[in-house]
């Protein structure tokens, strides 16, 4: 780091002239192979256990023990996705998961898009303390909350409504979907901090001329959000969007706690070892014989097969919304 | 509105509270309430009665349990912090690598970016327990185990070590880079939104600064340590803070609280432990956020 610029400038022959640029050629060369080798190093890390359970569900149950095949199977297929499929009970349960994510996503979305436009363009008393408070929602613990918020929706009454109409104590709303939707609706739920957080950012560095232009023109607050600003929120939309989605999908802990019951894609792979090992054997035919035990090796097969029909809608909806989803990295509103 | 005689001011005022209306009534009821509930509960011992639940304050018993009465809780506690301090730097080192490297111009960066956000999509605890389970329970005999560890790690460690130790590195630095590879598979998947977080910083760094450095003669070793690393050191701090937070989704210490809460109905107990774990975090993003406050470079 001692080397000053000015050293460099002093005036060289031809000859060391060309060896310099010889030498930067190879050293930049040298460089972007040891580059390559790095990020398809890493990619093949990341995407090594992929392709392993890609070619786990396609091979066939006599290949588990052939040690010289090594990913591309010999016998090609489909019973394992059709066997893991019918102990997941798939497509209702894929159905039923991606139309309870997409709402509370959607819901997740608009309340966190209005809140981040609030902090982000509006100044009213203790606003900047509001927002910290913002902030704190993402530091605590969601363990912390976990108890009274079981409690709370066990007897669902807020300000003693329900209590004061029909005399009841409160709805029990445990194993139904509404404190998963309460919460979205509310900006309360998964990461929704980090979202409102993300959002502000974005409309905080949007010119302010556009709303004076929409307020002159005579449309209200409501009117200027929803047709000018957020057409142009697209890409924290996006990455929003994809983040809840996703993690509202993979989430095992609100959903564990507040509807264990329901049929939900996280719940079922997170039982699906024991499942699988209980119900192949019937399956297969050999009746409800609690002696008959099916191949451990076989169980395993199944259940790499059951965890990429879990995980398959999300790489399909990636590979979708991958392209927008990094470019909205490179204009980004993560940061601002 | 125009009857009421509202300044401007205090109308936007009004419109902005509205914006924000869903989330503070969420705010008051989903997060506040709970979280004052939770340290009633925490001085107290709940039973669940039909319609409701009771309770009886008993002091700091629950948290005098946790600590010294409570067979794992304060090794799991202390086990998890170690795993996080560990940890961080290893994600935060990977991270601000891996988006340097991302930053470049080569061909085929859009596809390397879309990998390297994978683990972003595909990190979930469901799936992680269920492989655990999948491996270890079900591939009952070790000839199964052997065969399907053959594909991963046939490379020697012990070699990696001997080598790093012959180069003359401490044995303490050599443990934790043999830790790290080993573990990279983990450090890769838990760095996601690190890397996005950084890209995004590096991004916004003014490519004029880089040329007026090349032109100055500095390398690109220097360009980085003078230009990238105080650009995006703000942005180290807000990840630190981030990775610290992410680690609590999985931690051992969260699943012994649910257990406490849910498995042996102990629910003032649970909510003592709770309080306990935030606490140490607390201490831990307060330490560390006030060490790194003070290196970070501000434009």
């Amino acid at each position: 780091m001692a080397v000053s610029g000015t050293d460099r400038m002093v005036v060289v022959p031809k000859e060391n002239y060309r060896m310099q640029r010889v030498r930067n050629k190879t050293s930049d060369l040298l460089y972007s192979i040891f580059r390559y080798a790095l990020i398809i190093g890493i990619s093949f890390i990341i995407l090594y256990p992929l392709f392993l359970k890609i070619s786990v569900a396609f091979k066939g149950k006599q290949d588990i023990y052939n040690p010289t095949i090594y990913m591309i199977p010999q016998h090609f297929t489909l019973d394992n996705i059709k066997l893991a499929a019918q102990v997941m009970d798939y497509l209702p349960l894929l159905a039923n998961t991606l139309l309870f994510v997409t709402i509370t996503t959607l819901l997740t979305a608009i309340s966190c898009a209005l809140a981040g436009y609030g902090f982000a363009r509006f100044s009213f008393p203790g606003s900047n303390v509001l927002f910290v408070l913002v902030i704190l929602t993402i530091l605590v613990p969601t363990s912390t909350l976990m108890v009274p918020m079981y409690l709370h929706f066990r007897n669902f009454d807020i300000l003693g409504m329900v209590h004061m109409f029909t005399g009841r104590e409160g709805i029990n709303l445990l194993n139904t979907y509404w404190p998963s939707m309460i919460t979205a609706a509310t900006a309360g739920g998964l990461k929704a901090g980090l979202f409102i957080y993300i959002f502000r950012q974005f409309f905080k560095g949007m010119p302010k001329e556009i709303e004076e232009a929409a307020l002159i023109d005579g449309a209200g607050g409501f009117r200027t959000f929803a047709r000018i600003m957020l057409p142009n929120a697209i890409s924290p939309l996006i990455t929003v969007i994809l983040f809840s989605f996703v993690w509202q999908y993979n989430d095992t802990f609100y959903s564990s706690l507040f509807m264990s019951e329901s049929p939900l894609i996280s719940l079922k792979v997170a039982s699906l070892p024991a499942q699988a090992n209980q119900l192949i054997p019937q399956l297969m035919g050999f009746g409800s014989n609690s002696g008959m035990k099916a191949d451990p090796n076989y169980v395993a097969m199944i259940v790499d097969t059951g965890i990429l029909l879990a995980i398959a809608p999300l790489i399909i909806l990636y590979l979708f919304v991958q392209r927008y989803f990094v470019e909205s990295i490179e204009r980004s509103g993560v940061v601002g | 509105m125009r009857t009421l005689r509202l300044s401007l001011k205090s109308r936007r005022a009004l419109l902005g509270l509205a914006f924000i209306s869903p989330w503070l009534i969420g705010f008051i009821f989903l997060f506040a309430t709970p979280l004052l509930q939770s340290i009633r509960f925490s001085l107290s011992n709940l039973s669940v009665a039909p319609g409701g639940y009771v309770l009886d304050f008993v002091g700091l018993k629950n948290f005098k349990d946790a600590i010294l009465v409570d067979a794992t809780f304060n090794r799991i506690l202390v086990d998890s912090v170690g795993a996080m301090l560990l940890n961080v730097p290893m994600i935060l080192f990977f991270s601000l690598f891996t988006a340097t490297l991302l930053n470049q111009k080569f061909k085929g960066r859009t596809m390397a970016r879309a990998i390297f956000f994978l683990p972003v999509i595909l990190a979930s605890s469901a799936v992680a327990a269920a492989e655990s389970a999948g491996l270890i329970n079900l591939m009952g005999d070790i000839s199964a185990v052997d065969s399907s560890a053959e594909g991963g790690a046939s490379f020697n460690v012990l070699s990696i070590v001997r080598m790093l130790n012959d180069v003359g590195l401490p044995m303490a630095y050599v443990d934790y880079i043999v830790e790290a590879i080993m573990r990279i598979y983990d450090i890769v998947s838990s760095s996601g939104v690190q890397i996005l977080i950084f890209l995004a910083a590096l991004q916004s760094v003014p490519g004029s600064m880089y040329e007026v450095a090349k032109i100055e003669g500095a390398t690109a070793y220097e360009s980085f340590w003078k230009i990238t690393f105080p650009m995006v050191s703000p942005l180290i701090l807000t990840n630190v803070i981030y990775t610290i937070i992410d680690s609590f989704a999985g931690s051992p210490v969260t699943e012994a609280i649910y257990q406490t809460a849910f498995k042996t109905q102990n629910f003032g107990l649970s909510s003592a432990m709770s309080w306990l774990y935030t606490l140490v975090i607390g201490l831990v993003l307060v330490v560390v956020g006030w060490v790194l406050s003070r290196r970070v470079h501000y434009n």
